[in-house]
């Protein structure tokens, strides 16, 4: 499943309550059909912690860091790269 | 309750106009000001309409004395008396604000949030880069205020920017229930001091005991923000209940390292305040001195790994990009 980001939060992603959204009700139901989910950060410029964590964090504590292996982050540009491994590594701290 | 606002108030000298509010009464609010010169740090704008809003929503008495001060039309122009609804008898020929400030601003959701961010970059006519930290910082103080003060009047918010020394001040404030309230349930804080300790510190959320937040809590906006601060060497103030914590200045030839306890940062404090219901937030960032927003998140990255004594990067499995 692609999950393309932009048409959700526009070119700046800080909205928690979409990125909630988009974890509950599209992100969980295609991991537990057993498919792979392709976040697509194409045209995101920016996202802040606070929306990565609450896109993904819940993942990783829920089902595991093997998790990753069925997330695919597509089209990410440095700053949002690096806020994704911040998050993924503080979540493998703490779970 | 009184509050006075005087000559000069900014972030290096912001002790002596808080330790001036007078909280005895809040039947009543009375505002007065330097009858010659009042330049003041967005904080404070957004502190004074705060006020201003509380005593409206009891329905007391608000009495904002008639400025004199030939920098009067500074105050129209932020918005502060309309949003106030005091007539003010000044007149401004409006300009186009662009490149020069964002007007006092009240937000009280998610949605009008995300609408005032696209509004606002145009406003400040900054590069891509420079507006980078400075979304960020609105966006997590903002949140902070919508998800923790317990508040309907929302957060209240406002910058300035600073042509000559190329700075950008912010301010965002609330007069909800304040951190050591938001923290007592799961963190005890023996005080409003030790309750900022806590919220500046990564890791740490009003949400949860569990280090590392919930499933919408890091607790780390606070963090990265002060760090925003602390890397570009300039203040930033947080003020809740009795205590402030300020991040001072760092000298220009002292290498900058990010540190998780924000007690072992250059810092002052103060922890005998007039009471202040809510949090109130100001910071500077000089844009000359900012790094690369992708550098910070580079430092960051570091203080997690070192506060959590995972040096060896393999350990840590890996996010695919493709």
């Amino acid at each position: 499943m692609d999950i393309k980001l932009y048409e959700h939060v526009g070119s700046f992603a800080e909205n928690k309550d979409i990125a909630k959204e988009i974890r509950v009700n599209k992100i969980i139901p295609a991991l537990e059909d057993n498919k792979e989910v392709t976040l697509d950060f194409k045209k995101i410029e920016s996202a802040t912690q606070s929306f990565i964590h609450a896109l993904i964090s819940d993942l990783i504590r829920k089902k595991g860091i093997d998790i990753l292996d069925k997330i695919y982050f597509k089209n990410c540009n440095d700053t949002v790269k690096k806020i994704i491994e911040i998050v993924i590594e503080y979540m493998q701290d703490h779970t | 309750m009184k509050i006075h606002l005087p000559n000069s108030v900014w972030l290096g000298n912001i002790n002596p106009f808080i330790h001036s509010f007078d909280t005895s009464n809040d039947e009543i609010l009375e505002i007065t000001s330097h009858k010659k010169w009042v330049s003041v740090h967005p904080v404070v704008l957004c502190m004074i309409t705060g006020l201003g809003l509380f005593i409206r929503e009891k329905k007391a008495k608000l009495s904002f004395e008639k400025m004199e001060a030939t920098s009067k039309h500074y105050f129209e122009r932020m918005g502060l008396f309309n949003i106030l609804k005091l007539k003010s008898g000044i007149k401004i020929h409006l300009r186009e604000s662009a490149g020069r400030f964002i007007p006092l601003q009240l937000i009280t959701n998610s949605d009008r949030l995300d609408d005032f961010i696209r509004e606002m970059i145009p406003l400040l006519h900054l590069k891509p880069e420079q507006a980078e930290p400075i979304k960020y910082i609105i966006s997590e103080l903002v949140r902070n205020v919508l998800e923790h003060a317990n508040t309907e009047s929302g957060a209240i918010v406002c910058a300035q920017y600073y042509k000559k020394s190329n700075t950008i001040r912010i301010g965002v404030v609330d007069t909800g229930v304040g951190i050591r309230f938001t923290l007592e349930k799961f963190y005890h804080p023996a005080d409003d001091f030790q309750a900022i300790r806590l919220a500046l510190t990564p890791g740490i959320t009003g949400t949860t005991t569990r280090i590392g937040g919930t499933e919408t809590n890091a607790g780390a906006g606070l963090f990265f923000i002060k760090s925003l601060a602390k890397i570009s060497r300039d203040f930033f103030m947080i003020y809740s209940g009795r205590a402030m914590y300020k991040l001072l200045k760092n000298p220009k030839n002292k290498q900058i390292k990010l540190i998780a306890d924000p007690f072992k940062d250059h810092f002052s404090s103060e922890i005998d305040l007039p009471f202040w219901r809510g949090t109130a937030v100001g910071i500077d960032l000089c844009l000359n001195n900012t790094l690369n927003f992708n550098e910070l998140l580079d430092l960051i990255r570091g203080v997690y790994r070192e506060s959590r004594k995972k040096q060896n990067k393999d350990k840590y499995r890996k996010p695919r990009f493709i």
